[in-house]
């Protein structure tokens, strides 16, 4: 007999953590969705986003989210010097897949045996007024460590969404994902579009990785669990769909929190597996090309 | 001159064919027919759906609706190779060669994976090695066949895509913008070995933008236009159908 | 070469290094040295199969690799379980433990390639790096491996073929090195080869010409799996201490991806280069320097090679030949028209 009390709480927490995924994974419906480059180096960029806050808030007291959105121009940068060496070293020569991949491999594995070697294996957190208490509304808990977060990123996302299509920048980043010739034919470089969404894809991670250590303690190899979650999310929204990755990122956080409160927390990483399998199994129409 | 022959005994029956992407419709029931030794020209504007057409009968692509008989059997549910191996081919319109490979490899390939995969066809490798080159000769590239495919020209490519098709012994060819882009004396040259493809008893289907080309080349014509057929006939009466006239005015 | 001449070829130099070493060394180091590199050239041979000869990249080395670890844990305590059901098996000997291995991990391989292979090599990728940490997840939970704490693997008393138990190690690794890089040249010349050559260059094309696309990428992924579950059976053996956290160490999926990328990807000759090459300096490293640091270097050698040296050491000998053959063709040429 199941507990109804266990189970919406399992089911409001899986909500709450169903916002946090969605800002993991919105930076890879940009770049991998609409931009079809395959950043499997994704996790690394969030997890410096953490020890970027865990660092800064060690030192100057702020509210770590703040810290996020201070970085965010630090992490845009990134994006775009990143974006570069790709677009010279491979999209240039036309051999994007195996070499491409090989190269965000290499960053993501050099990302985090470099946090091991600086900061260790050691888990690291940080402290803010909301970490800790929780709202209660009946027999339901909100932890305030999860419901900021989840609202900062739906924030977040909903901002994104608005700057996509309403502004000159956004709208072309939106044509070149569906057609990079029509948008050289309007006398824009598809180049410097992409080198721009890249950089929003990464600065994303900034917030995303505060979020994290928010939520919880990090050490550098929980970022390999999130790369099943991250392409799950993103293939199950549809790729570019923005309200779909929202949608996605909800379900595989309730399924996750209900497995993780009956079955355990060590089954998490295999949910979100689970779900990328079956979405590529049953919708291989819409993903074989684009 | 019976122009639409009915289904029995021809060699590609294509009735109620449809294909979309998503709300886009690309294709609209297309029924078509094509006998055996035919020269049949396709054309239509940019985006009529030609190359979609191809792929669908070649396989590349699935279509929603609609059957397609190849010489009495039906290839629904077929994938690519099955249907190069039951005498289907096409050459692509971006040439694909394997880049890797020489061009010798290159017609291997084929050979190795359709001829020698028919029931009752095992040609040894020495057999192999001597129709490839007879292959190369037949489009003028036997000089350059241990060469790769990024040393060759525009034509060549084009010639070596022909040859790779060829190849595969198929008994209908599907010719996708072979001629794009060339000159008029080396359109001519790709017209040639078409028709000499075509005396030695392989169906051809041209796809092609170049006028002068397709009305040369072509026994019947086919147009396409934004996913439905609009006319099939003798080349010289489709050019002066007002329908046809009207959706290339301007071209 | 014809391929049996080279089989025996490649035998008989595996032999003589083996026979030579072990008179050579008495000092049991060497030998342990040693497995590892021959264990990396059978590891990158084999991810070169699907990776360099078909163009499908593979992140979860070690998900395969630990499964063949695990299961000659699991064969290793068969005997011990099998006896409280009052059944009497002798202990299993080691070459049927890699046999058995092998075949789990192809049939994994087998598994994921049916399910993501139908899709762009891409979707592939992202399942090989997801599955490992879902493999991991599973060895994690089960108890009867010993979960999370590990498992201690007791060698048996005596070695096979006289000498101490890590010389039969190392021999066995060689005999693997040995099979997996003749069957690594055997599809180089083979009308396989020539198939997974087509798809790496031209997928599309090559399916319109006739190659059964997907059947032949599953052959890839099953037996790519399965070489590399064979490298892992030994594994417990010689750590004689098996966890997870090092048996689904990320140096295993990371050195097989850049020894062959080092090395070279096209042919046989590249991952040997590849395996060699870094498997020794890092086991000379390991004493001097710490192994995240090691490995760090591993990290960085592979994306500056992939940026700059795509074709790996092999590919940058053959363009030098090839610059020189040309600057001596341009030369003859002048001679001629002077």
């Amino acid at each position: 007999m199941v507990s109804v009390d266990l189970l919406i709480n399992a089911i409001v927490a899986g909500i709450l953590l169903g916002g946090f995924y969605a800002a993991v994974t919105v930076g890879i419906t940009i770049s991998f969705g609409m931009l079809d480059i395959a950043n499997i180096a994704q996790p690394a960029f969030i997890l410096l986003g953490s020890y970027a806050s865990y660092i800064i808030t060690y030192y100057v007291h702020v509210d770590p989210i703040l810290v996020g959105v201070l970085m965010l121009p630090v992490f845009y940068v990134i994006g775009m010097a990143v974006y570069r060496l790709y677009y010279y070293s491979f999209e240039l020569r036309g051999e994007q897949s195996i070499q491409g991949l090989a190269f965000f491999f290499g960053l993501l594995f050099v990302a985090e045996v470099s946090l091991v070697l600086i900061f260790g294996v050691d888990y690291r957190f940080v402290e803010a007024p909301y970490i800790g208490p929780s709202l209660h509304a009946g027999i339901v808990d909100l932890p305030l460590r999860m419901l900021i977060p989840c609202l900062v990123s739906l924030i977040m996302i909903a901002l994104l969404q608005l700057y996509l299509s309403r502004s000159f920048i956004g709208r072309a980043i939106l044509a070149v994902s569906q057609d990079g010739l029509a948008l050289q034919l309007m006398a824009a470089s598809p180049t410097r579009i992409k080198q721009i969404a890249f950089g929003i894809s990464v600065a994303t991670c900034s917030l995303a990785g505060t979020f994290l250590i928010i939520i919880q303690p990090i050490e550098p190899s929980i970022g390999r669990d999130y790369i099943g979650r991250i392409f799950a999310i993103c293939v199950l929204g549809g790729m570019t769909s923005f309200p779909g990755m929202v949608a996605a990122a909800l379900l595989i956080g309730i399924v996750e929190s209900i497995t993780a409160t009956f079955y355990g927390p060590s089954w998490a990483p295999a949910v979100a597996f689970g779900f990328l399998l079956i979405t590529l199994a049953v919708r291989p129409a819409g993903l074989a090309g684009r | 001159m019976n122009l639409s022959s009915t289904s029995d005994g021809a060699l590609l029956a294509v009735s109620g064919l449809g294909k979309r992407f998503g709300g886009f419709v690309a294709l609209e029931s297309i029924d078509l027919t094509i006998a055996e030794g035919e020269r049949v020209g396709l054309i239509g504007p940019n985006g009529s759906g030609k190359s979609t057409l191809v792929n669908c009968l070649c396989g590349t692509l699935r279509n929603e609706t609609g059957t397609v008989l190849f010489d009495g059997k039906p290839l629904d549910g077929l994938i690519a190779h099955e249907r190069t191996r039951l005498g289907l081919a096409r050459s692509f319109q971006l040439p694909k060669p394997f880049h890797t490979l020489s061009l010798i490899d290159n017609l291997r390939v084929p050979l190795l994976y359709t001829v020698n995969a028919r029931p009752g066809h095992h040609l040894p490798d020495s057999e192999v090695r001597t129709r490839c080159e007879e292959l190369l000769e037949a489009v003028a590239l036997a000089e350059k066949a241990r060469r790769l495919p990024r040393d060759l020209t525009q034509v060549e490519m084009r010639k070596l895509e022909l040859a790779r098709a060829v190849a595969t012994e198929p008994r209908l060819l599907f010719a996708d913008e072979a001629m794009a882009g060339l000159s008029p004396s080396e359109v001519e040259e790709i017209i040639a070995v078409l028709l000499r493809l075509n005396q030695q008893g392989i169906t051809i289907v041209l796809i092609e933008h170049i006028m002068r080309a397709v009305m040369s080349f072509s026994t019947r014509l086919l147009v396409l236009v934004a996913g439905q057929k609009i006319a099939d006939g003798l080349p010289q009466e489709v050019v002066r159908n007002p329908e046809v006239e009207r959706a290339y005015l301007g071209e | 070469m014809r391929i049996g001449a080279f089989w025996i070829a490649a035998a008989l130099v595996g032999l003589v290094i083996v026979v030579a070493t072990r008179l050579a060394f008495s000092n049991e180091y060497f030998f342990f040295a040693a497995y590892v590199v021959l264990q990396y050239i059978v590891l990158s041979t084999a991810w070169n199969i699907l990776g360099g000869y078909t163009g499908y990249i593979n992140f979860g080395t070690g998900a395969f690799f630990a499964i063949g670890a695990y299961t000659s844990a699991v064969l290793h305590k068969m005997p011990a379980l099998l006896k409280t059901f009052d059944v009497m098996i002798p202990p299993i000997p080691l070459p049927v433990m890699i046999l058995v291995g092998g075949v789990i991990a192809g049939v994994l391989g087998l598994g994921t390639g049916y399910l993501t292979l139908r899709l762009r090599g891409v979707f592939f990728a992202i399942a090989t790096l997801a599955m490992t940490v879902v493999v991991q997840t599973l060895i994690v939970n089960w108890d009867y491996v010993g979960g999370s704490r590990g498992i201690y693997i007791i060698r048996p008393a005596q070695a096979p073929l006289g000498g101490s138990y890590i010389q039969y190690l190392y021999t066995l690794m060689m005999v693997l090195s040995v099979v997996s890089v003749g069957i690594a040249r055997w599809i180089e010349r083979s009308r396989l080869g020539l198939g997974f050559a087509a798809i790496r260059d031209d997928e599309l094309a090559a399916e319109a010409g006739g190659v059964p696309t997907l059947r032949l990428k599953l052959i890839a992924t099953t037996l790519s799996g399965a070489l590399m579950g064979m490298a892992g059976a030994p594994l417990p053996y010689y750590v004689t201490y098996l966890d997870p956290a090092s048996s689904f160490n990320l140096a295993y999926a990371v050195n097989s991806v850049a020894m062959p990328v080092i090395g070279g990807m096209t042919s046989w000759i590249g991952p040997i280069i590849g395996a060699v090459l870094l498997g020794t300096i890092q086991q000379l490293a390991t004493v001097t320097i710490s192994s995240a640091l090691n490995l760090l270097i591993v990290g960085i050698l592979l994306i500056l090679f992939v940026i700059i040296a795509p074709n790996g050491i092999m590919g940058l000998i053959s363009a030098r030949q090839r610059r020189r053959a040309a600057i001596i063709e341009a030369a003859v040429q002048q001679r001629q028209a002077a």
